[in-house]
């Protein structure tokens, strides 16, 4: 790991109309870094994430890659920066097989007979490149060419993270990777973020299962009402002391008197 | 880049079927259309005469050429109602055109319209919002009311002569409808199995949502898509109107429904982004076999609408079944 993070968001504030979203919302996140995003309902996740992808353009406050400033005005400029989000629902397309998934809107194309004015889908070096993704994160599937609907719900996110890291991509964000999965299917899932891990890739993760954040996440970051509140290493916490920063709404010097009743 | 290249041996393609993108479903309408043509050559030996398919071929390439474009059309995610009106009003308005300026502006014009048309359709749906059900059914009200406004509901038949080549002429025995309509054919399935596009458009129809994240422009490949619908509809209109040696408002009457019909009868699901080009073809030439087949043996052309309705309802029944049991 290098001595400064990969990304930095500080002291983000947002409001969409008289509904302050975001008030002092902040996080850092070293290169291969796993973090769990947690909060209650409302708490902000959603617009926080959405501020680091460039979908929303906070009020105040800055954000950092490798130390400098940026500005994202669209998700593209956030995603050529090398932060990919995978949405809930909204990764792939279930008639298509892995390799199209995986390069979809990133065909690779090549020239039939060299005619130079004919571009075709090159199927091969697609088909080759997924399946040399796939090894790398160690992801098993049967066959590259299977459509995604034939396949289980935990092996569809393992594509849908594929794909997200498939481009160089830096920093992957997860809005609930867990959440629709069979038990068997979960650990798979956290295997995957595991690889991602070890590849150098740092990962967020949003969910409401605390376990599997327990299960795989460095550090917990809990927001409540816009705000950080607290920060904490996973191995220096509990389950108890996240869901009361959670629901309770204490304080973090309250929380500590709290855990020491 | 392959690290590891100890784990994941199973990862390995065998996706052959994948590729062509013919499945089970296509495999079954081959054998339906064996069956078919053995029933009724039975029935009547003068259906497997050449001059017989030669007219089969003729009477079903203007649908052919119409259900391809509606095939690509459902493909991402739409349909057509309008395509059987929209055929009178450029058979009427390209005919006009022809006999003031010539064959081959006419037959370009043709064209221009269909594609404008289509680029109409495709903007009221992708930019305005439109359901596809009300954009075209408010374009099957327009143009026929324009086709009916342009030629006073009256047949046009001063065209060039040798515009009647289209419809009724011969390559080497070939017709030249059923030669263009395979030509369409040929072209579509090159479109959608093998370049970007015909991808995006699948992406579109499978989940419309995955493929804006993914960056696609989705109004665009939405537009083009209808644009190209329009164009083949204008093709089909000067080649229908060249075979009738007359254009008139009402010539495509009913296209929009058998057009939908072939498609479904393929196998392409509407809404879904399931399907092919190659599906549409044999659903195309079912129907043309039970069409003539039964003209043949005599069965009215009443009972036939009663035999192409149960089919469609079995046919979608039956892919429901298969995707439910898997």
């Amino acid at each position: 790991m290098s001595n400064h993070p990969l990304i930095e968001l500080i002291d983000i504030h947002k409001a969409f109309g008289p509904v302050q979203a975001l008030s002092g919302a902040s996080l850092s996140i070293m290169p291969g870094e796993v973090i769990g995003l947690v909060g209650d309902n409302a708490a902000g996740k959603s617009t926080f994430m959405k501020v680091l992808t460039g979908v929303h353009q906070p009020d105040s406050g800055e954000i950092k890659v490798n130390g400098e400033r940026v500005t994202f005005r669209d998700p593209g400029e956030s995603r050529r920066t090398g932060i990919e989000m995978i949405y809930q629902n909204l990764a792939l397309a279930p008639n298509l097989d892995v390799v199209a998934n995986v390069f979809l809107g990133r065909e690779l194309l090549r020239h039939p007979l060299s005619l130079p004015f004919i571009s075709v889908l090159d199927e091969n070096l697609m088909e080759q490149k997924t399946i040399e993704l796939l090894q790398r994160l160690k992801i098993n599937v049967k066959s590259v060419r299977l459509l995604v609907e034939k396949m289980s719900g935990g092996q569809q996110q393992a594509v849908a993270i594929a794909r997200s890291v498939a481009f160089e991509a830096k920093l992957v964000i997860m809005d609930e990777p867990t959440a629709a999965l069979a038990v068997k299917e979960v650990g798979k899932v956290l295997d995957i973020i595991n690889n991602l891990r070890a590849d150098g890739v740092s990962v967020i993760i949003i969910s409401h299962r605390l376990q599997d954040i327990f299960n795989v996440a460095d550090r917990i970051i809990v927001l409540q009402t816009g705000k950080t509140i607290a920060t904490r290493r996973t191995k220096e916490t509990t389950m108890d002391e996240i869901v009361k920063f959670i629901v309770g709404g204490v304080q973090p010097e309250l929380s500590q008197i709290a855990s020491g009743r | 880049m392959s690290q590891n290249t100890d784990t994941a041996p199973d990862a390995s393609p065998n996706g052959i079927m994948s590729k062509f993108r013919f499945d089970m479903n296509g495999l079954g309408m081959v054998f339906i259309i064996i069956a078919l043509c053995i029933v009724f050559s039975w029935l009547n030996p003068n259906f497997y005469s050449g001059t017989n398919l030669r007219n089969v071929a003729r009477q079903t390439a203007i649908l052919g050429i119409v259900a391809c474009g509606q095939t690509v059309v459902i493909l991402s995610g739409g349909f057509d109602l309008s395509a059987g009106m929209v055929i009178g009003l450029i058979s009427v308005s390209s005919s006009l055109i022809m006999i003031d300026h010539g064959l081959v502006i006419g037959c370009l014009s043709a064209i221009g319209i269909g594609l404008a048309i289509g680029a109409f359709n495709g903007i009221m749906i992708a930019k305005a919002g439109l359901p596809a059900f009300i954009a075209t059914l408010a374009m099957y009200s327009a143009a026929r009311g324009l086709a009916l406004i342009i030629s006073g509901g009256l047949p046009i038949t001063d065209m060039p002569f040798e515009f009647g080549w289209i419809g009724a002429g011969q390559i080497l025995t070939m017709p030249v409808p059923a030669l263009i309509s395979l030509l369409v054919f040929l072209l579509c399935s090159f479109l959608m199995v093998k370049t970007r596009f015909g991808r995006h458009v699948y992406a579109i129809g499978g989940n419309q949502d995955s493929a804006l994240f993914s960056g696609i422009n989705v109004d665009r490949v939405k537009i083009l898509v209808w644009s190209l619908h329009g164009g083949l509809v204008g093709l089909a209109a000067l080649v229908l109107t060249s075979r009738a040696v007359s254009a008139h408002a009402t010539l495509g009457e009913g296209m929009e429904l058998e057009s939908i019909a072939a498609t479904v009868i393929g196998g392409t699901a509407l809404g879904r982004g399931r399907g092919s080009i190659l599906n549409t073809f044999l659903g195309v030439v079912v129907m043309a076999i039970l069409t003539n087949g039964l003209n043949l043996i005599n069965v009215s052309s009443y009972y036939q609408m009663v035999a192409i309705g149960i089919i469609i309802a079995t046919a979608v029944y039956v892919d429901q079944f298969k995707r439910v049991k898997s």
